[in-house]
């Protein structure tokens, strides 16, 4: 892989971390982490197209953003989910209302609905021995509707071939510098190494 | 309505008599609901916290359960009103520590209640008497379906209601009932039934809930899980507990009643000299003497129309009730002479207990 050598961030601004909540929007979380709110939100002009990335602070300061002229846009995406596991991702943060694993832990509260999605593995633990079982049977809220089954059509094609797929479409969209559908693949990729 | 209109008001519970009401208090059923999208109360800021106060208070309004009803923020009630609330059952103890942005809604015949913004959005409870619960779940059931109609409730096919504390994920249904048990003690049992009752995933309090002396022989009994099983399972579970409950109970005091007539005679003959003529009377000691009373009342040692009597007595000697009705603060000593000048009044008509 290439390295884009003319990344100069052209502006970058800082929100602290104390802002407001408010409707959590998937755009606010760190492109990195996929975990922490982000903070920081950098803008480059790369080739003459603007590129986007919202960080958290502590991937920002791994990533060396602290430091404009040291950072690359294009190798931050490029070094995900391979050699680079950060500290941060052993502090569970809620992207919707900023809620800490630690926090969680110590009070046994949740911050917001969001939460147990952030914190679905620890809480299915709890659930086991806190509960008569693990699948709600009561009833359901009248306007509330069940999720469409995520693909009802045609098996999708075997785990191994799709993950092949999708790691060919990252290259591509990488060497055409697609950078945001790069940012996709990657999501993609790890959702599919995961499950 | 004002809070001294509600003061004056005799519950709905009190004047009814659901079954099993010479040993079953009354029925309680919570439910813990949240708004999708929104921070839990516990965790929002004072500003988040007012804006699902906001955002919930025209719905309420509107419900024809709430038609005249006492509507107060926390923030504007001082803490011997709130604390009276508590004492009546209608809101809890946690609720009762918060401040502006947490509010209760309440109506008049005190049979629902809602708290926004304890530890989650809502918690709409319904108290009825007797042992009830079936009913008492199909009232809120009603109210908690036309809610949903109106705001989005967080939910998830899984976890059932999001709440702010996993342990109430699911139906987010607390089901509870107030026993009175008074022959359980006396013959020594109770600790037996209690851990039997836990063991089958059922939970145990006093009178004001969580690690609360049981204090007059009264005892909560409630569901402990609410994951996994559907509102009519755990309500029929429990509801069949508590019958067996029942029937060690009317044993227990048949069994009293025939092998130690002595020491049945003694302590309501105790309970009804010191309740008719005491001058200085701690509430543990009052409440004690009441379980008595009231034993004698269900047994047929004493005029049954005395049970109605004693379950407003029991609200109304309490601490935040004596200051209330003496429209200033007291001190503990204070509150113990209007206590037993309270009792001495309202006993005053009370027959001798019949011997056995
Ligand atoms: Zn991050
Ligand atoms: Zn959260």
């Amino acid at each position: 892989m290439q390295m884009p050598v003319d990344l100069k961030p052209q502006q970058m601004r800082y929100i602290p971390p104390d802002t407001p909540f408010r409707h959590p929007s998937p755009s606010m979380q760190c492109d990195v982490c996929q975990q922490n709110p982000a903070t920081v939100f950098l803008t480059q002009i790369l080739k003459g197209e603007l590129q986007k990335v919202n960080l958290c602070e502590a991937c920002s300061k791994a990533k060396g953003v602290t430091d404009p002229t040291g950072f690359a846009l294009a190798e931050m995406l490029w070094g995900l989910g391979t050699t680079d596991t950060s500290e941060v991702a052993r502090e569970r943060i809620c992207p919707a209302c900023k809620l800490s694993q630690s926090i969680f832990r110590k009070s046994g509260r949740l911050g917001c609905s969001m939460c147990y999605q952030t914190f679905r593995e620890s809480i299915n633990h709890l659930l086991k021995a806190m509960h008569k079982g693990v699948q709600h049977t009561g009833k359901t809220p009248a306007k509330w509707e069940p999720p469409a089954p995520a693909v009802a059509a045609p098996a999708p094609d075997p785990p191994v071939n799709r993950l092949h797929d999708l790691q060919l479409s990252l290259q591509l969209a990488v060497d055409g510098e697609q950078y945001e559908e790069a940012a996709r693949l990657r999501d993609e990729i790890k959702r599919e190494e995961s499950s | 309505m004002k809070f001294n209109a509600l003061l004056r008001r005799t519950p709905e519970w009190m004047q009814t008599s659901g079954p099993h009401r010479d040993i079953v208090i009354t029925s309680r059923i919570r439910l813990a609901r949240n708004l999708e999208g929104e921070l839990f109360p516990g965790w929002a800021k004072k500003e988040g916290r007012f804006e699902v106060l906001a955002k919930l208070l025209p719905h309420l309004n509107s419900l024809p359960e709430f038609q005249d009803a006492f509507i107060e923020d926390m923030g504007d009630l001082d803490q011997i009103k709130k604390q009276v609330l508590v004492e009546k059952h209608l809101i809890s103890r946690e609720q009762a520590a918060k401040s502006a942005g947490s509010a209760a809604i309440i109506n008049p015949e005190q049979s629902i209640s809602i708290m926004v913004n304890e530890e989650d959005h809502l918690r709409i409870q319904s108290i009825r008497s007797g042992l009830d619960l079936t009913q008492a779940f199909a009232v809120l059931d009603r109210l908690d379906t036309e809610l949903s109609t109106r705001v989005t409730y967080a939910f998830d096919a899984q976890l059932g209601f999001l709440t702010a504390c996993p342990t109430n994920l699911g139906t987010g249904m607390r089901a509870s009932a107030m026993l009175h048990l008074p022959a359980l003690v006396l013959s020594d049992s109770m600790n037996q039934v209690i851990s039997a009752v836990q063991k089958i995933g059922l939970a145990v309090r006093g009178l004001y809930g969580e690690g609360t002396e049981a204090l007059a022989n009264l005892f909560q009994i409630s569901n402990q899980h609410t994951l996994g099983e559907n509102e009519l399972d755990i309500i029929a579970r429990l509801e069949k507990v508590i019958e067996q409950i029942i029937n060690h109970e009317r044993n227990a005091r048949a069994k009293l009643l025939q092998d130690d007539p002595n020491r049945i005679n003694d302590h309501l003959g105790r309970a009804y000299a010191i309740l008719r003529h005491a001058h200085i009377l701690e509430s543990k000691e009052a409440f004690n003497h009441l379980s008595m009373l009231r034993m004698g009342s269900d047994t047929g040692l004493l005029p049954v129309e005395l049970g109605k009597l004693l379950d407003t007595v029991l609200v109304e000697i309490q601490p935040a009730h004596l200051q209330i009705a003496s429209q200033k603060k007291l001190t503990a000593p204070e509150r113990d002479v209007m206590r037993a000048q309270m009792l001495r009044e309202k006993l005053q008509q009370l027959p001798e207990p019949r011997l056995l």
